[in-house]
């Protein structure tokens, strides 16, 4: 499978493309966390969140719808905010009788839903736009240099490369399994549900062996190449005049968007 | 997507900052434990094993099989790596693993992600390995019955706490969350704990040195069984008062602070428009709730040391 299948950066050439990884991390974890401490119904600091995303995906050369169309991944858990609607505190804005239970939909209720609904939605497009102009193996830098204990990032850069090949491995196995299961169209084919948690639990079992007995000697082959115990990296990562700047602009921004929240 | 549906993967902006950053004190607290154990044990060889083990979670977690009405049967792995590689390695493992979904593929939230590998990854490590030390040195029919319960109980309890974290941030309501999100994994359940069997069996069948009670009995020691056994228990209590009867869960949340940090920020906290973030109720209610959460581990994590009897392992 090619590299691209998971990947999700994009190859150009831009500032932020080139920004120093850290810089963009920050950002991002600053952003979200801007998102969540505004209070709901600060329509306008939420919409002053939405113009910085807009110009970092107008910067950043991906264009500008670029990150709203990937952000519908957040849609299926909105259902579990639904319920906020229905706030037993602020006025109530109608009475839904619906037999076995009383719904009363309020107005902070709706404010708090809608809230959550924005602030969900401009934390994925930020996290999007991250890894959309950062290479995944810069970004687990990144994590290093900002204190992430080494170990942890080792495992998440093996987990990287590795993710690849064993999916590789787990797509053999499905297409083995698909390939074995010949059955006749409109008959019934594949015996009970716990026959075939049976068949997919070898599977898993199988891909589980693969996977130990390729850690060995990969464990052996990194040995015999010096291996120490951590991936060493030949970009420097040095914080550049242009990336304090950027860095120090970001926060004005972020402190800018919270005063535009909180005073009114 | 090639993986199963983010049921438990909760996205940014569901949990209010105090909730994420009581997860996240959590989180660092026993993933800090995590490393200096994994460091202890086996050192720079458990890198290379536990990155690709993350990587086998994360295809492990496209194999499905077809339940009924389009509706599949998915693998979450948490109990399987707890039992497989040792608790404190699982923890690891299923942390990589929440980690990169969330950065990779916006699976679940980044100031979220405390509350994401907590729920993902040490309360299926702690119950599913929990109860499966209780009867690591029984048969082998003993052991995987109790796995396939570990796991399904995992994953209840996961979908549990998960409910309870939206409620506290005032995201959701209690009465209607937990028989959703409990009524869904208990059939994911039900998948997860037929695959987990499986899977042992099959391993224990090709490669019985990896299941050997050896192996996990000195990754883990006893204070596993207490955690295990209390936080199943915890959990078997917290859902039936909090489903029959959530006021009373309400009114304990109330008197906590909770609610109104999930409700009233920006109504009741800023009466004369002042900086919020100095507001006496919010500090002391994050202090308390952290302080809370550091004394709560510590006596856990004290037991759990004097319970736990280091012991030499022979590497291969």
């Amino acid at each position: 499978m090619h590299v691209h299948a998971f990947d999700q950066y994009h190859f150009k050439q831009s500032q932020i493309h080139n920004l120093d990884p850290r810089v963009k991390v920050l950002f991002t974890v600053g952003f979200i966390i801007s998102n969540a401490i505004l209070p709901d119904g600060s329509w306008l600091a939420f919409a002053l969140a939405w113009l910085v995303l807009l110009f970092i995906n107008d910067q950043s050369g991906l264009g500008l719808g670029f990150t709203f169309k990937r952000s519908i991944v957040v849609l299926p858990f909105a259902l579990v905010a639904v319920s906020a609607i229905f706030s037993p505190f602020g006025e109530p804005l109608a009475e839904w009788n619906l037999g076995l239970i009383i719904l009363i939909p309020t107005d902070l209720g709706l404010i708090r839903f809608i809230s959550i609904l924005v602030r969900s939605w401009l934390s994925v497009q930020m996290g999007i736009l991250l890894v959309a102009t950062t290479q995944f193996p810069d970004l687990i830098h990144a994590f290093e240099h900002l204190k992430v204990p080494r170990i942890l990032t080792t495992v998440i850069a093996f987990l990287y490369r590795y993710l690849f090949i064993l999916t590789d491995e787990g797509f053999r196995l499905m297409r083995a399994r698909d390939a074995r299961s010949a059955g006749l169209p409109g008959i019934k084919s594949g015996g009970s549900i716990q026959w075939r948690a049976r068949t997919t639990g070898s599977m898993v079992g199988q891909l589980f062996l693969r996977s130990y007995e390729r850690s060995d000697r990969i464990y052996q082959a990194m040995i015999s190449r010096g291996f120490t115990g951590h991936i060493r990296t030949l970009n420097p990562h040095q914080m550049d005049q242009m990336d304090w700047i950027m860095l120090g602009f970001s926060l004005i921004i972020l402190i800018l968007i919270q005063i535009v929240g909180w005073v009114r | 997507m090639l993986f199963s549906p983010p049921q438990l993967h909760i996205p940014d902006g569901f949990l209010t900052i105090l909730v994420s950053l009581i997860f996240w004190v959590a989180t660092i607290i026993i993933v800090g434990v995590a490393i200096l154990k994994t460091n202890q044990s086996l050192g720079e060889r458990q890198i290379p094993l536990m990155g690709v083990m993350a990587a086998f979670i994360f295809a492990a977690q496209m194999l499905n099989f077809p339940v009924a009405g389009g509706t599949s049967g998915h693998f979450l792995g948490g109990t399987l790596a707890a039992i497989v590689l040792g608790p404190w390695a699982g923890i690891l493992v299923m942390t990589a693993v929440v980690g990169v979904q969330a950065l990779l593929f916006q699976d679940g939230g980044l100031l979220v992600m405390g509350a994401n590998i907590f729920n993902m990854g040490i309360i299926t490590a702690v119950i599913g390995f929990g109860l499966y030390r209780i009867v690591i040195h029984q048969k082998k029919g003993a052991r995987l019955v109790t796995a396939g319960i570990g796991a399904w109980i995992a994953t209840m309890t996961a979908a549990l706490i998960t409910s309870l974290q939206l409620w506290l941030s005032g995201t959701t309501r209690l009465e209607i969350v937990i028989p959703a999100m409990l009524g869904v994994h208990a059939l994911i359940g039900i998948g997860e704990s037929l695959i987990t069997v499986a899977a042992l069996t099959f391993i224990a069948q090709t490669r019985p040195d990896l299941v050997e009670t050896r192996k996990s009995a000195v990754d883990g020691g006893r204070g596993w069984i207490i955690a295990g056994v209390l936080v199943t228990l915890l959990a078997v209590l917290i859902s039936p008062l909090a489903s029959g009867n959530p006021d009373g869960l309400e009114r304990v949340a109330e008197d906590l602070g909770f609610l109104a940090t999930g409700f009233s920020a920006p109504f009741q906290i800023l009466p004369d428009y002042s900086i919020p973030f100095l507001g006496e109720t919010t500090i002391s209610t994050i202090l308390a709730g952290i302080v809370g959460v550091i004394v709560v581990l510590g006596i856990l994590i004290l037991m759990g040391r004097n319970l736990y009897k280091p012991k030499e392992i022979e590497v291969k």
